[in-house]
């Protein structure tokens, strides 16, 4: 049984859609999905051609989770809990940006959600500009590498540490690459009352400038290199990590990535490639990642 | 039972009568103590089946309503001013996906300059959003427009939001005698919500769709025709309100004196009760002046405008706001209705940002008129002499 | 013809069956029945959902593309743990070069 797609108008190879797909069938169809404006939304909710089998609403870019937690109240008054879980589906852009307010409010009222951040590090619907969580050096259309400029040069957003400060039950990073990993956490999630926030890592075959063959393969390598860390916080305490066997340095994640290119090329490249890799082993150290 | 009340209780009592399911609450002055009456009664178990909570933001609070309201749950929010221009997104969302939220918009002026006093300026704004409009006049009127709201705007030949508009403070915070509503007779106008479509997994529907340029055009068009049903469900529910609680509050608009005069007053909101007195003065005076008090705003009732002014040789409205760069918004509207016809119009913007509107210059800018002794156009009523200076 | 506009811009579920996205790819799926072992990897990471295992008459199970949906995006290839896919080019892209 599918609950979503397919005849949907994803790029072939989106990561997007491998997430939602992994989550709708953790939760066996049993939900209602709020999701925001965005690549998803707008590949799967043109008006007579819903790719959704699931009850769903699309209102604005930035109220995904205040419009969750409408739902949230409208089940309890009307005394209809038991008919599934709510689960927010928005972007990069529209959680940790425009959105990061009604988020806020929603976790810091601990309603009863699935809070899903589909990570694909910029807003990539509009055509890959740089968000919150677009990461260091990355190539976008507002930041993009010039002959100044090489690419971001901001950090990403911490967004899994404010939705842990916010004191919610349940809070992990996946990614693609990983789908039982997703269905495990999603299905973990669902047996937790409060607000639960889970950020997943999916590649963007047009805006990363990878092929749908290297979907899967760069998401992993995003994990191996410990840019991506694959962490799970249980009432604000980290308990557990997935750990990387073989740590791969940053240049094998971002030789294969046309948003990342430039940076074997470009004069200050080589100091972004070294500042990367001092993330990715910060994140080791931070996470206890390596084996 | 008659009470001596403030008009914010008014309100939230109204509200509790209609049994709303999700409440939505942010404070803005002069609303608060709306939403602080609607929590009070919650704290203390008097509403049924309800969540009440307070968003982090108007902005938010409109969002709650919008996935409440998809849900099934009847929904309720008051704001004002900055919080409306906030949750102006939301508003227009929600009336494009046609969710029946019900609104008390407390009519405060807009930044800046910062000001927490009573004008049209925030209402006015959304004029063009697609949500019912109606201003009452005083706070027995809010009162009983509360359930009625909620009754138009779910019928499901509307589903569009409804904003009640009400004076911020001049009826908010006024004192006034009102006759509360009996329970029984709000459960007999007022039956449980039942939405023509929610969202439930049982029949899993996909809300807030796109629409490419093939077909945007014509939801649209069903809004604009949502629009001009919500005026016979309007005037229908106005009269059947009437005979159940034997206030007759008339229709979608209300005119004195309309036949035989001269020059026909037009008022808006919390305003016209003094411009109404002054009326009566004036026609003991032996002046033939009347009065149109116009409710519902939106849809706009132009037949009726026309119906009521058709007679009159001069028309002065009295503005509570301004389209800057053009003139008073209501002027603007009442001479569409006029189309065709040729009165003298004249239309005076007074009591912005809460500027008291005392009753001799009321009488002196409807003397001036009927007298003839100010030109035709747009004014302002009551401004001190004043010089633009930088610092 | 006269359109159906519902209230609000409401869709029912599942109607974009009617977009048919397999004329999309270039290249398209082959799996090799005998090496799949109907692991189901390729059904849980397809982005289209259009690879599916499916019991056979003799009771076997293999994973099968939907060419009506697939847009040879190429993860199910990526993915097979027992390099059962392979991705073929389309009959009218293959181009004879003089």
């Amino acid at each position: 049984m599918t609950f979503f797609g397919p005849g949907h108008g994803a790029c072939p190879g989106c990561g997007l859609t491998i997430a939602t797909r992994n989550v709708l069938e953790a939760l066996e169809g049993k939900c209602f999905v709020s999701n925001s404006t965005g690549c998803l939304e707008i590949i799967s909710s043109q008006y007579e051609r819903s790719a959704w089998g699931v009850p769903y609403i699309h209102s604005l870019f930035e109220n995904a989770a205040a419009v969750a937690a409408g739902i949230e109240l409208a089940l309890k008054a009307l005394k209809r809990t038991d008919e599934g879980k709510i689960v927010v589906f928005a972007g990069d852009g529209a959680t940790a940006d425009i959105g990061v307010g009604p988020l806020s409010g929603m976790l810091d009222r601990n309603h009863d959600v699935i809070y899903i951040c589909l990570d694909n590090e910029a807003y990539q619907n509009t055509g890959n500009q740089q968000s919150g969580l677009t990461p260091l050096g990355s190539n976008t259309t507002t930041m993009p590498a010039g002959e100044l400029y090489p690419g971001k040069i901001g950090r990403k957003k911490d967004m899994v540490s404010i939705a842990v400060a916010h004191g919610i039950p349940y809070v992990a990073t996946s990614s693609v690459a990983f789908y039982s990993d997703i269905r495990r956490k999603v299905k973990k999630a669902a047996e937790i009352e409060g607000a639960k926030y889970i950020q997943i890592h999916t590649p963007c075959v047009t805006g990363w400038g990878i092929d749908g063959k290297q979907t899967i393969p760069s998401a992993k390598l995003a994990f191996e290199t410990a840019l991506y860390p694959i962490v799970e916080y249980e009432n604000g305490k980290l308990i557990r990590v997935r750990k990387i066997k073989e740590r791969k340095p940053v240049e094998e994640y971002l030789k294969i990535q046309r948003r990342f290119r430039h940076l074997f090329t470009h004069p200050k490249g080589q100091e972004i490639i070294r500042e990367l890799q001092r993330i990715a082993d910060d994140n080791a150290a931070r996470f206890n990642l390596d084996v | 039972m008659r009470k001596v009340i403030r008009g914010f209780y008014a309100v939230a009592h109204a509200v509790k009568l209609s049994k709303p399911s999700v409440i939505a609450a942010y404070p803005i002055t002069p609303q608060t103590e709306i939403v602080e009456n609607l929590a009070k009664m919650y704290s203390n178990g008097e509403l049924k089946d309800c969540q009440y909570v307070t968003a982090e933001s108007e902005f938010g609070a409109a969002s709650i309503l919008v996935g409440a309201s998809a849900t099934g749950a009847r929904t309720f929010t008051a704001t004002c001013s900055q919080g409306l221009v906030l949750m102006s997104e939301v508003l227009l969302n929600a009336a494009g996906m046609r969710l029946p939220i019900v609104l008390v918009n407390t009519n405060r002026a807009l930044s800046a300059p910062l000001s927490i006093w009573n004008d049209h300026q925030d209402s006015m704004l959304l004029r063009d959003g697609g949500l019912i409009q109606i201003h009452v006049e005083t706070n027995q009127e809010a009162h009983d427009m509360v359930p009625l709201a909620f009754k138009v705007a779910e019928n499901p030949k509307v589903m569009l939001p409804f904003m009640l508009n009400m004076d911020g403070f001049k009826l908010t915070h006024a004192y006034e005698p009102v006759d509360l509503l009996d329970e029984e007779h709000v459960d007999k106008f007022l039956p449980p919500y039942e939405p023509p479509v929610k969202m439930t997994t049982e029949n899993p529907l996909t809300f807030g769709c796109y629409a490419p340029p093939h077909c945007y055009m014509e939801f649209r068009v069903a809004l604009q025709n949502a629009m001009e049903r919500a005026k016979g469900v309007l005037e229908k529910a106005y009269r059947e309100w009437t005979e159940v609680i034997g206030r007759d509050w008339g229709g979608h608009v209300v005119a004195d004196y309309a036949d035989d005069a001269e020059l026909m007053v037009v008022s808006m909101g919390s305003l016209t009760g003094m411009v109404r007195d002054v009326i009566r003065e004036l026609r003991e005076e032996g002046k033939k002046v009347g009065l149109l008090k116009i409710r519902t705003f939106r849809p706009f009732p132009d037949k009726e405008i026309r119906d009521a002014l058709i007679n009159a040789n001069k028309i002065l409205v009295f503005e509570r706001a301004v389209s800057f760069g053009h003139e008073g918004p209501v002027g603007i509207e009442v001479k569409s209705a006029l189309f065709g016809l040729s009165p003298e119009f004249y239309s005076y913007a007074v009591g912005l940002g809460g500027r008291d509107v005392p009753r001799e210059e009321i009488v002196k800018m409807i003397t001036d008129v009927y007298d003839g002794r100010v030109e035709q156009g747009f004014h302002f009523g009551g401004v001190k002499p004043f010089e633009e200076v930088i610092t | 013809m006269v359109m159906n506009i519902t209230l609000g811009g409401i869709s029912k579920p599942h109607s974009s069956k009617n977009m048919k996205t397999g004329d999309w790819g270039t290249e398209y799926p082959v799996v090799d029945e005998e090496k799949c072992t109907a692991c189901k990897t390729c059904e849980h990471l397809c982005p289209d959902g259009c690879i599916v295992v499916v019991k056979k008459e003799d009771g076997e199970k293999v994973a099968v593309p939907d060419y009506d949906y697939c847009k040879g995006c190429g993860v199910c290839f990526t993915v097979c743990p027992a390099d059962a896919i392979k991705m073929e080019l389309k009959e009218m892209y293959r181009l004879e070069v003089c």
